[in-house]
């Protein structure tokens, strides 16, 4: 390997000189062996991204090549981890230099000790391909690793095949060329991990959120992105996702976060119980935790490589959600990077390539025939940090061009303390026809009409506010003001979830409906009512109402609600 | 290593560039001495064989080509013992009391490594301020970073000391710290904290750092850094709970920007460097607690508002940064209100851990949530009143109305030196609600409605 020094030090950005990398290899940089990344050749000088601190480091220090580029160790072992930027665990660094990070440290994504049992899937003389599993790992208790061979390798006959207990690094299968495959894989992070075919987003993703499923559903594979200003609930949000979407596996990318926020993460995550399982949701999650006061350039590798993984055990055939927090923080470290280069920079300090950068990541999601014929997804929400809550900034709007889902998340809603602060009005999800045929299929054929419906309720309701602002609600015809009440109820009763409740949490499909349903029915008798003369205090008045606005706590909520909407027919029957 | 270099080729504002040297560190701490003898400290910012560049903390004022340049081969590091307790220093850590210079039991580099985040411990010790609208409304935890947004003329300073007098943990008796830096704070404005913190004998617990508007903007760079290096120290390696203050992280932000202009640096948003998130991170985020260690680091940076505007780029980073902030505005203080923190836009997001069963009382939630609900709703209606005036609204909306008003006056508005209980802000919070009828109170949950509503209690 060849070996070159360092010229000068800027901040994260090294210059040195008589070196031969490629761009994007690993190099390590000064006595302490920085790990550093070459992004950029200029002359006879190497442009090097340090992922670490660099106090200290003096021209003429040493710069090591290592002859590949930024890779993700891939095998048994990812999941439960917890890791900083490039893939080094947290833990284990805590192990080696304390409470504190310290530099130039060394350690393996993945356990390179531990044995794993491995049941081969193929026997001597099978043919395998790229990409397809030659046995099994029982990663966790309800998570079946599935050893494949590297999509870059060229696969054949199987010469030899193994079972046993093995490390990661050992032999478990010998194909004819005499390639010798390991469970352990490396892949390069900046490089999309390649499927047979991308398959239209027509399964919704069931995140349990009732304005979420019921009014912007996401489709398995598909992407979303969740703007809003600071203290709008994008965190918790995103975490609520984390714990009750129906994906085999999460990936939480913390990109310049809080470090208390992680810590609450850390230690929240394993004690909480996957619902469909009964098993501690760690289990099946990976976490990178890169906060913001940790070094810029591997906040700006962390997303790569947290997409790697999720790749990879998408590749297994599983689903899997991949949460970025927050892309705008992955950008300013794009935006600090550039500016550290000397780059011409575009709108508002950021480099020109931040969309095509936006583009690359959101572009590796989807939901997929795998290389190994199984199908597998990996959808992605990434929030956004918007400076001042302006969607018009360029990370907003660059994202906004890719996704396809769109969650506004809204300051005003917050100071009410509606949860989730998702704007009904501003949000959308190009998926919603995509969609609609599994819902019909799946829960119900009028679960797309009272979607229409109550949407209609809320426009008509955002109107008839601007006149309520100018004349108040006296003014408005009768009608009207009981519109206003029904949307208040939609409002209240339905999107409003709250995410600390025990119950409310999670909403299944079924209770989503029954309870809009429940709102749309006390529309019908309300009106009738009203129809009927009678006055619109009276109909407000109802009893049954207000007892519909604590169901959704309810468990077991069916014998409630039939025993208020019965309340409700009675009620209604004797009303005048 | 010890070599003076007399090689300075550029001197352009606060920075000097220096040729012809062996190789210099990034980060180097540097000392020049002007041809009078005066000593300065600086810095490395950008080191190469050619040319290294050093920003100087007291400013390049008596420097010329003739000055000799000292590279030490360390970085900037913080003389630090028990001790230190106590001591007033300048904003570069040189002691401004008349006391002898810090014996150091050991030195630290000012930069702080990172916390690992998976050592961190989870804060979720409610800290008790005496303040409603922070301990009910937005309730404080040890190991939390929540800033004061402020804007020029409001008592912002006031509220800072008053937390630092009254902030306890319910229950046992614990050691604790206050750290006070000072970044380009007038002299008066000085004074007052001194003042304050000698009245109250608080200045026996506390450590200052005191960086004044008349002194260089560059030194502005260093106080909180040192001040956190001295929390850390204090509360991770004696163990004490250990609270920071420091006001106006605004002008932290404008030497930064001065730094970055005279670099001729590709600016960001408004001027201010692209970095600046980073920079502002690595000082809030040495807040917070470590498992298996005893004490904890709690942050209250005081920042003013440019023209009152939230999105300024300032509060705006700090606000992603930090976790939550309160709000100071302008119309409360004006209607005579103090404190005058509008819960609206105030928030603390660490809130959750620190309140409810075991912590504090388990209605917090609900309460807090229903006084939020209709205090936003009864200023909305504000605006409507304004227009219709008040005979146009319904009966419901009156009531809000007027909840919103009795809101202000009995649950923000309390005295400089009066120090509520959080069982006291929240009986506060339900004698308001009580006002309302029970059917509106649908956030919160019947057992809790029957067992704290004052209707119930007094039964």
């Amino acid at each position: 390997m060849e070996v070159g020094k360092v010229y000068r030090v800027a901040g994260p950005v090294v210059h040195a000189t008589g070196l031969k990398s490629h761009m994007y290899d690993l190099v390590l940089v000064g006595e302490d062996g920085l790990m550093s990344e070459v992004i950029g050749i200029s002359g006879d000088k190497h442009i090097i991204q340090v992922y670490e601190d660099t106090a200290g480091v003096r021209p003429g220090e040493p710069v090591k090549e290592t002859g590949a580029a930024l890779v993700a160790q891939l095998g048994p072992g990812i999941l439960t981890s917890i890791y900083d930027g490039v893939q080094r665990p947290l833990p284990a660094l805590a192990e080696a230099s304390g409470d504190f990070i310290s530099r130039g440290l060394f350690v393996d994504g993945i356990d390179h000790k531990k044995k794993w049992d491995f049941e081969p899937v193929v026997k001597k003389g099978d043919l395998v391909k790229p990409g397809q599993p030659v046995g099994t790992v029982q990663e966790q208790l309800l998570i079946k690793h599935k050893v494949m061979v590297p999509p870059n390798l060229k696969g054949g006959e199987v010469k030899e095949i193994y079972s046993g207990n093995f490390t990661v690094e050992e032999t478990v299968c010998v194909l004819d060329d005499g390639t010798e495959l390991p469970m352990i894989q490396y892949w390069p992070v900046r490089t999309a991990r390649p499927s047979t075919v991308k398959m239209a987003p027509t399964i919704p993703l069931r995140t349990g959120q009732r304005v979420i499923d019921g009014f912007f559903s996401l489709a398995k594979g598909g992407t979303a992105a969740i703007p809003g200003g600071f203290g709008t609930g994008k965190t918790v949000m995103q975490q609520t996702l984390s714990k009750w979407s129906d994906v085999d596996i999460v990936v939480y990318v913390g990109c310049g976060e809080r470090g208390n926020e992680m810590a609450d993460l850390l230690h929240e995550f394993p004690e909480l119980v996957d619902p469909r399982t009964d098993r501690p949701l760690m289990e099946r999650s990976i976490v990178y935790a890169n906060t913001s006061n940790m070094p810029v350039a591997a906040r700006e590798a962390s997303i790569y490589t947290g997409m790697t993984t999720a790749e990879y055990y998408r590749d297994m055939g599983y689903d899997v959600l991949l949460t970025a927090d927050s892309t705008s923080r992955w950008a300013e470290a794009m935006r600090e990077l550039s500016s550290r280069l000397e780059e011409m920079p575009g709108e508002e300090g950021y480099p020109a390539y931040l969309g095509a950068r936006l583009a690359d990541f959101y572009e590796r999601s989807g939901r997929v025939t795998t290389l190994g014929g199984e199908e597998g997804s990996v959808s992605v929400v990434g929030a956004v940090s918007p400076p001042g809550g302006d969607f018009t900034e360029p990370v907003t709007q660059n994202t906004l061009r890719i996704v396809k889902v769109f969650w506004a998340l809204d300051a005003k809603l917050t100071q009410r303390r509606h949860f989730p602060s998702i704007n009904w009005l501003e949000s959308y999800s190009l998926y919603d026809l995509d969609l609609e045929p599994w819902f019909v299929e799946n829960i119900s054929p009028d679960w797309n009409n009272n979607k229409r419906r109550a949407m209609a309720i809320l426009q008509e309701n955002a109107e008839l506010e601007e006149i309520v602002m100018l004349v108040g609600s006296d003014a408005l015809p009768e009608d009207q003001q009981l519109t206003l009440e029904v949307a208040r109820m939609i409002i209240n009763y339905w999107l409003a979830q709250s995410a600390f409740h025990p119950v409310d949490t999670f909403c299944p499909y079924e209770k989503q409906f029954d309870l809009l349903e429940a709102i749309l029915g006390y529309r019908e008798f309300a009106f009738e009512a009203l129809g009927r003369g009678v006055p619109v205090d009276v109909i407000n008045s109802a009893a049954s109402k207000d007892a519909l606005a604590k169901i959704r706590l309810l468990d077991d909520y069916k014998p409630e609600l039939e025993k208020v909407m019965k309340q409700m027919a009675d009620e209604f029957k004797v009303m005048s | 290593m010890t070599k003076e270099y007399k090689t300075i080729n550029e001197i352009s504002g606060p920075l000097i560039f220096v040729e012809k040297t062996e190789p210099v560190g990034f980060n180097e701490l540097v000392e020049i001495r002007t041809d009078t003898g005066v000593v300065k400290r600086g810095q490395v910012l950008d080191t190469s064989d050619a040319i290294v560049v050093v920003q100087v903390f007291e400013g390049t004022g008596g420097l010329s080509k003739e000055s000799s340049v000292r590279f030490t081969g360390d970085v900037i590091k913080m003389p630090l013992s028990p001790d230190i307790i106590g001591r007033v220093l300048s904003g570069s850590g040189q002691p401004k009391d008349g006391g002898p210079p810090i014996v150091p039991d050991v030195e630290r580099d000012i930069g702080g490594a990172a916390i690992n985040p998976s050592v961190r411990d989870k804060p979720r010790a409610f800290i008790q301020t005496g303040i409603s609208t922070i301990d009910g409304t937005n309730t404080l935890v040890r190991g939390q970073k929540l800033p004061i947004f402020s804007g020029a003329g409001l008592p912002h300073n006031d509220i800072a000391l008053q937390i630092a007098r009254q902030a306890k943990t319910l229950g046992e008796a614990e050691s604790f710290a206050v750290i006070f830096c000072a970044m380009g704070i007038t002299n008066e404005e000085a004074q007052h904290f001194m003042r304050d913190f000698e009245r109250t004998g608080a200045l026996e617990r506390a450590v200052v750092f005191l960086n004044l508007a008349d002194d260089p903007a560059v030194e502005r760079l260093l106080t909180p850094r040192l001040g956190l290096t001295t929390a850390e120290y204090l509360a991770f390696d004696l163990g004490m709970h250990v609270l920071v203050i420091y006001t106006d992280m605004t002008n932290y932000c404008e030497s930064m920007r001065q730094m970055g202009a005279a670099r001729e640096e590709v600016p960001g948003r408004r001027g201010y460097p692209g970095y600046m998130y980073t920079d502002l991170a690595t000082n809030y985020e040495r807040a917070g607690i470590i498992m298996g260690r005893a004490g904890s680091i709690t942050q209250f940076p005081i920042l003013t508002m440019p023209g009152d505007d939230i999105t300024h780029p300032i509060p705006d980073l700090s606000g992603y940064i930090t976790e939550g902030q309160m709000i100071v505005s302008r119309d409360l203080h004006r209607k005579g209100i103090y404190p005058p923190i509008d819960i609206r836009p105030s928030l603390s997001r660490l809130m959750n851990s620190g309140i409810g069963e075991g912590h504090t009382r388990e209605d917090h939630r609900a309460v807090s949530d229903q006084l939020y609900a209709y205090y936003a709703e009864g200023c909305d209606l504000r605006g409507l009143v304004a227009i219709v005036g008040k005979e146009a609204l319904s009966e419901r909306d009156r009531l809000v109305l007027e909840f919103a008003d009795a809101f202000e006056q009995k649950f923000v508005s309390q005295g400089r030196d009066e120090d509520r209980s959080i069982f006291e802000t929240l009986d506060i919070g339900w004698n308001l609600l009580a006002e309302l009828p029970e059917t509106m109170l649908t956030r919160i949950d019947d057992h809790i409605i029957k067992q704290y509503h004052p209707k119930y209690r007094k039964e």
